[in-house]
């Protein structure tokens, strides 16, 4: 058994872990975002949003599909990684890896790759749903894939860092409420970011999720509100710096070891 | 080679308390050893630290000679935990428990099922390994956490009292299946609060108190210092008044009952022959108490003392 064979033994045991853990429970983890998404479309793209008409040059729908489908990568990616790991914590069993010769970089690996797993997923199946409700045709396969998987690494970690800082289970609800959820909705999911104000386009620079909205938009729709190199190089940015930061909290054993 | 070589080891708590005060211990390869000591005393704290679920304040760990520190991959390849408390998912199958935490120390899916079978056999769970872990007993639930802290068939092996709630017939079968293990060269570190079971089992022992350790010997030495025993004898006739006796204390526990101490320096004929003469007969007698037992509460009552001056 030499080292790496055993290293890839240990990333495929808690990859698989994660994997069966949700698709188990598909009832509660992918059913839901395709209900959602079917009614977002149906109220915002077909109620209201006949009334709303162009922006950037398509209608309202099909402008809003892109943000709808990452809104469901990046809540079910970050919700995976979230409640899989706290509760590891909260019944201790993550100990089991703690007490095992696996590399944190594996145990973050596994658990980010069953994020991303479930992230992706779900965004396809929202994918699919779109289609049916809209007469998008993709623009870039290739690029989109590539957006799905790097949103749902990144809220991968994100989820991680939540769940080794929480100490309960209410600790795990407040981020998702009171940080992502804001920062989606302001990201430019239902608008177009040119229709704010000079200083409000620029406060929403700082936000993440603008460029991965953005990215996505220009993979199935052709436009952007911003730079396609700069919307990439950001979200790499952040994927490096939260791995770095959670690879230091899991070296550290914050929110772990005692 | 040691097992185990701990140095001055020392753990504060975030709070602020200072659990283990600077201990050393070491383990001897192919030892059985008992690490015994009140509850709070710092027992599970060190054996937190040999296992890396607790981060150490200061001091050295070595196990099979790969240093904590340095090699944490090849420390813990060498150990098998068994903790205080259960510490698996509660909503997972017995045997994936098993498979995976196999998996973890890198046994590949087949050849961990092959283990994990043997080793749930050996503990007999095998045939519930498609039920919950939540659904087994508490006694189940303890055997669980030892047929996976064996799947990857550990050097040294820690058992954090493992035979807390277990029934009679069930706590003698481990203590067979433990003695087999260490007999066919695991090294096991035992802690546990049923001292006979430590003097039955365990070759070399140490006892830790308030984070120091107060003794550190061989069993059978230990035993030797033992200095009074204290034995309670039944009597054929009910006693009114007790007899003088030349040398020996007694003290009456109820109508048929005495106690007596016998100094390690006096012959218990010599006792016998008083009473004889006195005219009282002895049906049976006992120890008062386990014998290690008695030696470890005079040790903590010293430490205690000690401690106060
Ligand atoms: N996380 C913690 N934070 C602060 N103090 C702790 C923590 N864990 C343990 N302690 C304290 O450290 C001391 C030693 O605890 P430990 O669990 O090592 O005792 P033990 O010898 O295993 O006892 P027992 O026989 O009851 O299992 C106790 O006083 C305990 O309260
Ligand atoms: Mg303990």
């Amino acid at each position: 058994m030499t080292r790496y064979s055993r290293y890839w033994t240990a990333f495929l045991t808690i990859f698989t872990k994660e994997l069966l853990r949700f698709t188990r429970i598909w009832l509660q983890t992918i059913l839901p975002p395709a209900i959602t998404t079917t009614l977002y479309y149906i109220i915002f793209g077909n109620l209201i949003g006949s009334r709303i008409g162009e922006m950037d040059g398509f209608s309202y729908i099909d402008f809003i599909v892109p943000g709808l489908i990452l809104m469901a990568v990046i809540t079910n990616s970050y919700s995976n990684v979230v409640s899989s790991f706290f509760s590891s914590k909260y019944q201790h069993h993550v100990e089991e890896l703690i007490i095992s010769p696996v590399p944190n970089w594996i145990i973050l690996a596994g658990y980010v790759a069953g994020g991303v797993s479930r992230g992706v997923l779900v965004g396809v199946t929202v994918t699919a749903v779109s289609l049916f409700f809209t007469d998008i045709q993709v623009q870039s396969y290739g690029w989109t894939l590539m957006v799905f998987v790097l949103t749902a690494i990144l809220f991968s970690l994100a989820g991680f860092i939540n769940a080794v800082y929480a100490n309960s289970f209410d600790d795990i609800t407040i981020v998702p409420t009171f940080i992502l959820t804001p920062l989606t909705y302001l990201g430019g999911v239902f608008y177009s970011i040119n229709m704010l104000p000079e200083f409000w386009q620029q406060v929403s620079l700082a936000n993440p999720i603008l460029y991965m909205v953005n990215a996505f938009r220009y993979g199935l729709l052709g436009v952007s509100d911003i730079s396609m190199v700069a919307a990439l190089g950001i979200v790499v940015l952040f994927i490096l710096a939260l791995t770095t930061f959670s690879l230091m909290l899991l070296s550290r054993g914050i929110g772990i070891k005692t | 080679m040691n097992a185990l070589a701990i140095s001055d080891l020392r753990k504060v708590y975030k709070n602020g308390f200072e659990a283990l005060k600077g201990i050393d211990i070491n383990v001897a390869e192919g030892d059985f050893f008992a690490l015994l000591g009140p509850n709070g005393a710092g027992k599970s704290t060190a054996i937190g630290i040999i296992s890396s679920l607790v981060n150490k304040t200061s001091g050295q760990v070595e196990v099979f000679g790969h240093d904590l520190d340095k090699d944490p991959e090849a420390v813990k390849s060498c150990i098998g935990l068994v903790p205080q408390e259960f510490n698996f998912n509660m909503w997972e199958r017995i045997g994936e428990i098993v498979v995976n935490q196999a998996g973890f120390y890198g046994i590949p899916r087949k050849e961990a099922w092959r283990r994990a079978e043997a080793s749930l056999k050996q503990l007999d769970l095998w045939d519930k390994r498609n039920q919950m872990s939540r659904t087994l007993s508490g006694g189940m639930k303890r055997r669980l956490m030892i047929a996976r802290a064996l799947v990857h068939r550990p050097k040294l092996l820690i058992l954090d009292e493992p035979t807390a709630g277990v029934d009679i017939e069930i706590r003698r079968s481990m203590w067979a299946f433990m003695s087999e293990l260490n007999a066919q060269g695991t090294t096991i570190i035992l802690t546990t609060h049923y001292l006979e079971e430590a003097e039955s089992l365990c070759r070399n022992i140490a006892i830790i108190n308030q984070g120091r350790i107060v003794e550190n010997t061989r069993m059978d030495q230990l035993l030797r210092q033992l200095h009074t025993e204290t034995f309670v004898l039944n009597l054929r006739d009910p006693l009114a008044d007790l007899p003088g006796l030349d040398g020996f204390q007694l003290k009456r526990l109820d109508e048929q009952r005495i106690e007596v101490a016998i100094n390690s320096d006096q012959s218990i004929n010599h006792l016998f022959e008083q009473l004889t003469n006195k005219g009282v007969g002895i049906t049976s007698m006992r120890n008062k108490q386990n014998r290690l037992e008695q030696l470890f509460i005079n040790m903590l009552e010293n430490s205690r003392n000690g401690a106060a001056q």
